[in-house]
């Protein structure tokens, strides 16, 4: 009796379980729509929004001189890009477009956004995930080396942290490039292949996010410090640097996981600042030109491309989340 | 009443905190040099002198010289009011826009502040210099985009703290006091919200004013704010760029004192907010 009522009671709390997860999914996937379709549609108004005659304005970029158009002129463009369509059939024109996979057309060159900035993700791609795997590096190192140490250290440490975390990446990829290339000379000046080529601009993306990430870690370092699970392990005589890394480091790194999601975005925009400094390949030289030119459809296509990156990265940090925190797992 | 607050809160603390100092000195330079540039330099902007071009930072040039010759020191606090004026007037948009959003998410009706409180957190989500270089490239680029560009790119941050600050006053003890004693809602948020949500805002001022010019002169180092006749900071990094390998003071310096100036308007920012939090 008292059996059947507890297996009923453990199957119960399983479907509850579900529910409740089933739920947790929903909401999310909820979320990540309405974050894409948000940055669509504002995608789509800033398009809208260009000021004066949008064929004339059109026509003017892609001449790159400003002056009166004729309507014969005009026709091409007004049929090219359905202008003369009511504005909610251009808004579902372009929604249709995104979902295939078309980020629309560049006023400035008449190719499709997607053939612009395709080929060059890669290369921006690269650099941002090389800066976050640095930073998480040099975060690590120094938050673990400094935090919960005595008075000195940690000051140094917190004020090192904060330094960082406001360092713009066009003066430090400069202090970096004078530092290391120019005065010191273990790096090339400029581009440089491989893994060398690549170091000295993400570590221009990575010490700021590492100072940032710094910030939240180390207080909740210090508080985990203090945890009793801590002290049992340093009674079964565990070593200092291994309950450091072991324990407490796992606790205290979910802040920098959260970080790092949303982070990716402004790791991706520095890194259109990082790759003129440096003369690299990547997205920043067509967005930098784009945006001289408004040349909205190609800074756009970068907008929905970033939003789209930012939901993908959020369902990672979700992952990371239950496997760094195994309760998380259970319930 | 405000300001007195905050120059109690800075002259108090000052004995005991160098960095304090230090930033309220470096803070008084920067207004001075924009107020009275002509006093500071120790020559006028333009002066050419082409024997001269691209010398290393030296006693008569001590930030070195442009490669017409012209003193990057005197650029430098010629070009002070400049970037002052374009922080001030984003940061000032970015903290009406926040006011604005952050009040009409706390206090608005249940769809009013789930929509707006919706938005604040999906465009918070977005990284502040594609959203700025968005707004670029549909306004122009121009000193006054820059403005707007980094004012309302920066704001959706700062209304969530806005939202964050009203809706703790509202939960308040003295609200609660104020509604026992049968005060109407208006007057309760005239009266009680409002100044206990928006004082610890002078803070957030100074704060945004350092993230303002950094922000506004990243655009400029892109090419795509003020245009490098000005000697605005970001303008004269810009102008740098080109001469990285001759000249690199001309980039270092000007980002040099982006930077020194960023820390300072936050240290100023988080010693208010700190003595504020204190006295309350």
């Amino acid at each position: 009796m008292t059996l059947t009522s507890s297996t009923e009671r453990r199957a119960s709390e399983r479907v509850g379980r579900a529910v409740r997860g089933g739920r947790r999914l929903a909401l999310r996937v909820i979320g990540a729509v309405v974050v894409l379709w948000g940055a669509a549609t504002a995608a789509f108004l800033a398009q809208i929004a260009l000021p004066g005659d949008r064929a004339t304005a059109i026509f003017n970029i892609r001449a790159g001189q400003a002056q009166e158009r004729t309507p014969e002129e005009l026709a091409p463009i007004v049929d090219a890009f359905g202008l003369d369509d009511p504005v909610l059939l251009q808004y579902l024109h372009y929604i249709g477009g995104l979902l295939r996979g078309d980020l629309g057309t560049s006023y400035q060159q008449f190719r499709p956004v997607w053939d612009l900035i395709g080929e060059q993700l890669a290369a921006t791609l690269t650099l941002t995930l090389a800066g976050i795997v640095l930073s998480w590096i040099l975060m690590v190192a120094w938050v673990t080396l400094t935090a919960g140490r005595g008075g000195r250290f940690r000051n140094v440490g917190a004020a090192v942290d904060t330094i960082a975390a406001a360092l713009p990446p066009y003066w430090l990829g400069i202090l970096l490039l004078l530092v290391f290339a120019l005065w010191l000379g273990w790096f090339p000046v400029m581009g440089g292949s491989g893994l060398i080529g690549i170091l000295l601009p993400a570590l221009t993306l990575a010490i700021p996010l590492a100072g940032f990430m710094g910030q939240s870690v180390r207080a909740e370092y210090e508080h985990t410090l203090d945890q009793p699970f801590v002290l049992s392990a340093r009674m079964r005589g565990m070593g200092d640097l291994s309950v450091r890394l072991r324990h407490v480091l796992r606790h205290a790194s979910l802040p920098a996981v959260t970080l790092t999601g949303w982070a990716l975005g402004a790791t991706i925009s520095g890194a259109v600042i990082v790759e003129q400094i440096y003369s690299r390949p990547g997205i920043g030289k067509t967005l930098v030109s784009a945006v001289g030119a408004q040349d909205l459809p190609v800074v756009t296509g970068v907008v929905v491309l970033v939003a789209a990156l930012y939901v993908v990265a959020n369902v990672l940090v979700d992952i990371a989340y239950t496997l760094i925190d195994s309760r998380l797992r259970t319930s | 009443m405000t300001v007195i607050d905050a120059a109690r809160a800075v002259t108090s603390r000052s004995r005991l905190d160098p960095a304090l100092v230090a930033s309220t000195i470096a803070a008084v330079l920067f207004l001075a040099a924009a107020a009275v540039p002509g006093v500071l330099a120790p020559y006028p902007p333009t002066a050419l002198a082409l024997d001269s071009a691209l010398e290393a930072p030296s006693l008569a040039h001590p930030f070195g010289t442009d490669q017409i010759g012209r003193d990057l020191l005197s650029r430098v606090v010629f070009g002070t009011r400049e970037s002052l004026l374009i922080g001030f007037g984003a940061a000032g948009i970015a903290l009406v826009a926040a006011i604005v959003l952050g009040s009409l998410a706390a206090l608005g009706g249940r769809i009013v502040s789930a929509v707006v409180g919706r938005l604040i957190e999906v465009v918070f989500a977005f990284p502040i210099l594609l959203l700025a270089l968005l707004l670029v490239s549909i306004l122009g680029p121009s000193a006054w985009t820059q403005v707007v560009a980094v004012g309302v790119s920066t704001a959706p941050g700062y209304a969530r703290m806005v939202r964050g600050q009203i809706l703790s006053a509202k939960n308040a003890g003295y609200v609660e006091a104020a509604r026992a004693l049968g005060h109407g809602p208006w007057r309760i948020l005239r009266n009680h919200v409002l100044p206990n949500a928006i004082r610890p805002l002078v803070a957030v001022f100074a704060m945004a004013l350092g993230q303002s010019i950094v922000w506004a002169s990243g655009l400029s180092f892109l090419g795509l704010g003020v245009a490098p006749p000005s000697s605005e900071w970001g303008a004269l990094l810009d102008a740098g760029r080109a001469f990285i390998l001759q000249a690199p003071w001309l980039t270092f310096i000007p980002g040099l004192i982006i930077v020194v100036f960023a820390l300072a308007a936050t240290t100023i920012g988080t010693r208010i907010q700190r003595s504020l939090e204190k006295g309350e």
